[in-house]
């Protein structure tokens, strides 16, 4: 009843507030439901929408107004957070931050502006409802001509569906950290080390990472999952049809809890045309990265009339998903053989390298294409190795630390997509410094699962104030051995890669093991937002911040003034 | 008698469990049960004893309670050697280590003990994971003990893990057979695999147990068994 008042009160708000009503888009209405999910392995209950996991591709046009209404048949509360929307804080989904949530029984109607294009999607923000599978995609189509063309599309949604459900998950790494790693370090690869490198040399390197109490292996916390894409395990096979040489629009999304996957298709090159939902200027690959949460776009032109593999094999190749493009129903590609090495971290990861200047790694910087090196303070960057700069060598990603492990290598030895290649089809605003910066170390102790920010966790934080108006400067420092999907929600993220005022449009900015990675905000929506790492258990664990933004025109349900 | 102290035991750490959602009001509350030794002992004389050493905990990253429990039943005289049931809370004070203060209460077949104890509980450097404790009994008297262990992993699921685990005794409890210095020395060597995820762990191995020093002597002197060697079969178990 409460909730329906407030929605109420929110509609009347809202018609106040926008003057020349914007039409509206079809309605759509989403049931919260226990499922059941299939991968063929394993049969669980999950979470779905309408009655499935993933949930349906909601489409919207920019310009239109949206409304969803939400009914929640599960015995808790839920939400939906439309991820990478800008919007209304009220609509934004997160309970305690944005809204109280919706209560078993209840039904919530989110109305809001649709103010953007591409590919998004939405989850739930309430326990571990997201893992457990309630997630669903979103395709906004423009309102002017995109600068690509495409003859069809399809939204691929990569997911790490775990039998186990997400509150056992986060109990059982509470317990043993370890508990889902089934790729550590054994005497197997003690005798294969000692062959290798000597025994002095293995015994030094185990006595480091032992002093340390940390492990090379600590790349994926929740292994034994079953890649899925569009919900379909490798066996259950999803397939896109297309016409030969038809050129094929894919929007990956990665809706995983915890798992980056590397994303090919053998025997097509990958043309990027978008990520996290805003156009960049095309880059061709055979592979590329895709870190929880973030979305790529993808035009591929498969010319012969066979199936070819959409492979996704995760970052520390402890599984993966794979699916088929085929002309006609019925067909499935040959999956080609998953990779067996899996990466191991390095000392540069764990910080740990004198040579390594984190985020920025000049050691393999090519002058050649970047003359101008923006928004770089040189009287500020200690232990940068100038003898070593690479004048015209093909760079290693500057976006991971100098000698990591993590770095990605093609499997056909081609072009693996780097952070650094992401440029803005168009800058989304005028290009002025920012007038202050906010440090933020991403912090945490494995041994005993606990993620932080500056070392606190967020029950204990305060909380980020913005005023409204400014640009802000984020600069993460990572501390932990762990890749981390920073997503602020409600604001754009314009990620410094160096490239200016084409510097990307991301709303989620992944920041590798060992190194300073920043991104700059301009501060244009009122509020309070969440502001977190996306992978499910260092959020639920603590690696988490409320963001307030303070000042800015009146929101229309300004009502949510008790701090956290 | 005995059955009674074996109820009452259980009986109050829950009670004790029970009221620690109000300690516990900040933060999610995880909570675990774990039993690191569940065997059927077979020694070098014929003994045969069933073995337990586990603990149970609720709580938050920053504040634990733990209930432990280890015993010894010997299966041909139906007594109990040790049984040891321990309440603790428990605290981070480093990146790796925990405080823990708490009573623990001793009721083998034979004499009854009441303690306080207070240690530490963590993971050393070269991963191996440690427990040191110090106990002052209701007639005063003090003693400590040091577990140590070591996870080998031999593949990612076959792992030999060695243990040792110590008690000194800083003065003579005749009662209960405790003469001051090292009393009691156990090592272990024990191979499992694991079955299903990390909850189900079926384990062969070898144990040793031998009284040291003046605690040696008083078995002696009560005709008790000073030293034991075992072989072992058992299961790891984690909720």
């Amino acid at each position: 009843m409460k909730i329906e008042t407030a929605a109420g009160m929110l509609l009347a708000a809202l018609a106040v507030a926008v003057l020349s009503l914007p039409a509206m888009a079809k309605p759509y209405e989403l049931t919260v439901d226990y499922v059941e999910i299939d991968t063929g392995d394993t049969k669980t209950t999950g979470i779905g929408y309408n009655g499935s996991s993933p949930g349906p591709t909601l489409r919207f046009r920019e310009g239109e107004e949206a409304e969803i209404t939400v009914t929640n048949n599960l015995d808790e509360t839920t939400s939906i957070h439309w991820h990478g929307q800008i919007l209304p804080y009220q609509m934004d989904g997160v309970p305690g931050i944005s809204f109280p949530g919706i209560a078993p029984g209840e039904t919530f109607t989110y109305r809001f502006p649709v103010r953007q294009n591409g590919t998004y999607w939405f989850h739930s923000h309430s326990g571990f409802q997201e893992p457990d599978g309630a997630y669903g995609s979103i395709i906004i189509e423009p309102e002017k001509r995109e600068p690509f063309r495409f003859d069809r599309e399809y939204v691929v949604v990569l997911k790490d569906k775990h039998p186990h459900s997400g509150a056992r998950i986060m109990r059982n790494l509470k317990m043993m950290p370890d508990y889902y790693n089934r790729q550590q370090r054994t005497l197997g690869t003690l005798m294969d080390d000692v062959a290798k490198d000597g025994l002095s040399a293995t015994l030094s390197d185990r006595k480091d990472w032992g002093n340390m109490r940390m492990t090379p292996t600590d790349i994926e916390d929740v292994q034994g999952f079953t890649g899925l894409i569009n919900g379909m395990s490798p066996e259950q096979n999803w397939t896109g049809l297309f016409k030969p040489d038809e050129r094929v629009r894919l929007r990956f999304i990665n809706a995983s809890a915890m798992t980056y996957f590397d994303v090919r298709i053998p025997g097509l090159e990958m043309t990027v045309v978008q990520a996290d939902g805003n156009n960049v200027q095309p880059v061709t690959v055979d592979e590329f990265r895709i870190a929880v949460a973030e979305t790529y776009d993808v035009i591929v032109q498969p010319k012969e009339d066979r199936a070819y593999a959409i492979m996704a094999e995760s970052m520390g190749r402890s599984g993966y998903a794979f699916a088929s493009l085929a002309p006609r129903e019925g067909m499935r590609a040959e999956m080609p053989e998953p990779r067996t090495d899996g990466p191991l971290l390095t000392m540069a990861d764990m910080g740990m390298s004198h040579d390594n200047m984190p985020g920025m790694d000049h050691g393999a910087m090519d002058m050649t294409s970047q003359p101008e090196m923006a928004g770089m303070d040189h009287s500020n960057m200690p232990g940068m190795d100038h003898s070593a700069m690479n004048m015209g060598a093909k760079p290693a990603d500057p976006f991971y630390a100098s000698g990591s492990g993590l770095i990605p290598k093609a499997v056909n030895g081609g072009k693996f997509l780097s952070y650094a290649d992401l440029k803005a089809q168009k800058p989304r605003y005028p290009e002025r410094p920012a007038m202050r910066e906010i440090e933020l170390r991403l912090t945490g102790n494995m041994e005993r699962y606990v993620w932080s920010i500056n070392g606190i966790k967020y029950e204990d934080a305060d909380p980020i104030r913005l005023q409204y108006g400014e640009r802000v400067r984020f600069t993460f420092i990572n501390e932990t051995m762990m890749a981390h999907p920073m997503h602020l929600h409600g604001m754009w993220s314009m990620l410094d890669n160096g490239n200016g005022k084409w510097n990307p449009v991301k709303h989620t900015i992944n920041v590798n093991p060992g190194t300073t990675v920043s991104f700059e905000t301009e501060v244009d929506e009122p509020g309070e937002w969440a502001f977190h790492c996306h992978l499910s258990y260092h959020m639920a664990s603590g690696m988490f911040r409320k963001v307030i933004v303070e000042g800015g025109p009146e929101t229309a349900l300004n009502t949510n003034a008790n701090g956290n | 008698m005995k059955k009674l102290n074996l109820i009452s035991a259980p009986v109050g750490i829950a009670l004790g469990l029970m009221a620690f959602p109000a300690i516990a009001m900040e933060g999610n509350i995880f909570y675990g049960l774990q039993l690191e030794q569940f065997e059927y002992r077979y020694g070098d004389e014929g003994e045969k004893s069933a073995v337990w050493d586990g603990d149970a905990f609720a709580g938050t990253d920053e504040l634990k309670l733990r209930w432990q429990s280890n015993g010894e039943q010997d299966l041909r005289e139906d007594s109990f050697e040790t049984l040891e049931n321990r309440l603790v809370l428990q605290t981070p004070i480093s990146d790796f280590f925990d405080a823990k203060a708490g009573v623990r209460l001793d009721t083998p077949t034979g004499q009854d003990r009441w303690y306080g104890t207070v240690g530490i509980a963590g993971l050393a450097p070269q991963w191996f994971e440690v427990d040191a404790d110090l106990f002052v009994s209701e007639t005063g008297d003090g003693s400590a003990r040091l577990d140590i262990e070591f996870e080998g992993l031999l593949t990612n699921h076959l792992i030999l893990t060695p243990s040792l685990e110590t008690d000194i005794a800083f003065s003579d409890d005749r009662e209960i057979g405790i003469g001051q210095g090292v009393s009691k020395v156990e090592l272990g060597l024990r191979l499992s695999y694991d079955l299903i995820d990390r909850a189900v762990s079926p384990y062969i191995g070898v144990a040793h147990e031998r009284k040291l020093g003046k605690t040696a002597d008083f078995a002696r002197d009560e005709d008790e068994d000073r030293d034991a060697t075992y072989v072992v079969i058992g299961m790891r178990l984690m909720y």
